[in-house]
């Protein structure tokens, strides 16, 4: 029983890990430029209104 | 006046974050960019809906996974769901040295259902409260936790390895039981 436990805590801790590793892969991704100059046009936008 | 700052010169800090959701929810980059780019406009053009003071992560998280499942929703019209795809190949089993290998993690988490996925990145890897995490959804704190649960249980599944459960006491069980018959018999 306590094995059984175990075993699944442990794999929990390795989902874990692995979904941290997902999203910190997709964290460390270069943005896109179209995206970064998204922000600058809509407040050039705004300012030329 | 002078001291009020525009909420609108934080969106920049929270655009990485909000990438690394987006292609973590819907497993493409181009519409993951898509997504982003919508979030972003409709953020801007709406930003007197946001509560200064408040997160605005779970806010722009909120906003991203809503006009995901409405584009999901149109998209589906148009073309045959993907995710069924998927679902249906099996992947292999893990090699048996006790650690998941990450490719094949990776390609199980793509086999998610989209609901499973944003509950895990969301509580699981990003951070967020079960609390946050049920706000930013809209369903009740105990939906969020059994969700979580769920969508581990189905990670397992995918990758082969029953939570909790020890193959081999299935035989020994059934082992038992003749020994115990044959017992009988004996006696």
């Amino acid at each position: 029983m306590k094995e059984g436990d175990d075993g699944k805590s442990k794999l929990r801790a390795q989902i874990d890990e692995n979904l941290k590793r997902v999203y910190q892969e997709a964290l460390e991704e270069r943005i896109p430029d179209h995206l970064r100059d998204l922000l600058d046009r809509l407040r050039q936008k705004e300012a030329g209104k | 006046m002078t001291g009020q700052t525009d909420p609108r010169d934080d969106l920049p800090d929270h655009l990485s974050a909000l990438r690394a959701f987006a292609i973590s929810l819907c497993g493409d980059v181009s519409m993951a960019d898509d997504l982003v780019q919508d979030t972003i406009v409709k953020a801007w053009t709406n930003i007197e809906k946001f509560t200064v003071g408040t997160n605005m992560r779970a806010w722009l998280f909120t906003i991203l996974r809503n006009t995901f499942y409405s584009m999901k929703r149109k998209r589906k019209r148009e073309v045959p769901d993907s995710d069924g795809l998927l679902a249906g190949r099996l992947c292999e089993k893990p090699a048996h040295d006790g650690r998941l290998a990450f490719n094949d993690f990776r390609r199980a988490f793509s086999q998610l259902s989209p609901e499973h996925r944003e509950v895990l990145i969301l509580a699981g890897a990003s951070g967020f409260s079960y609390e946050d995490v049920a706000q930013m959804t809209g369903v009740a704190v105990g939906t969020v936790k059994s969700r979580v649960n769920r969508a581990r249980a189905r990670l397992s599944d995918i990758l082969g390895l029953a939570e909790g459960e020890d193959p081999v006491s299935g035989a020994d069980a059934a082992t038992i039981a003749v020994i115990g018959a044959a017992g009988v018999r004996a006696a």
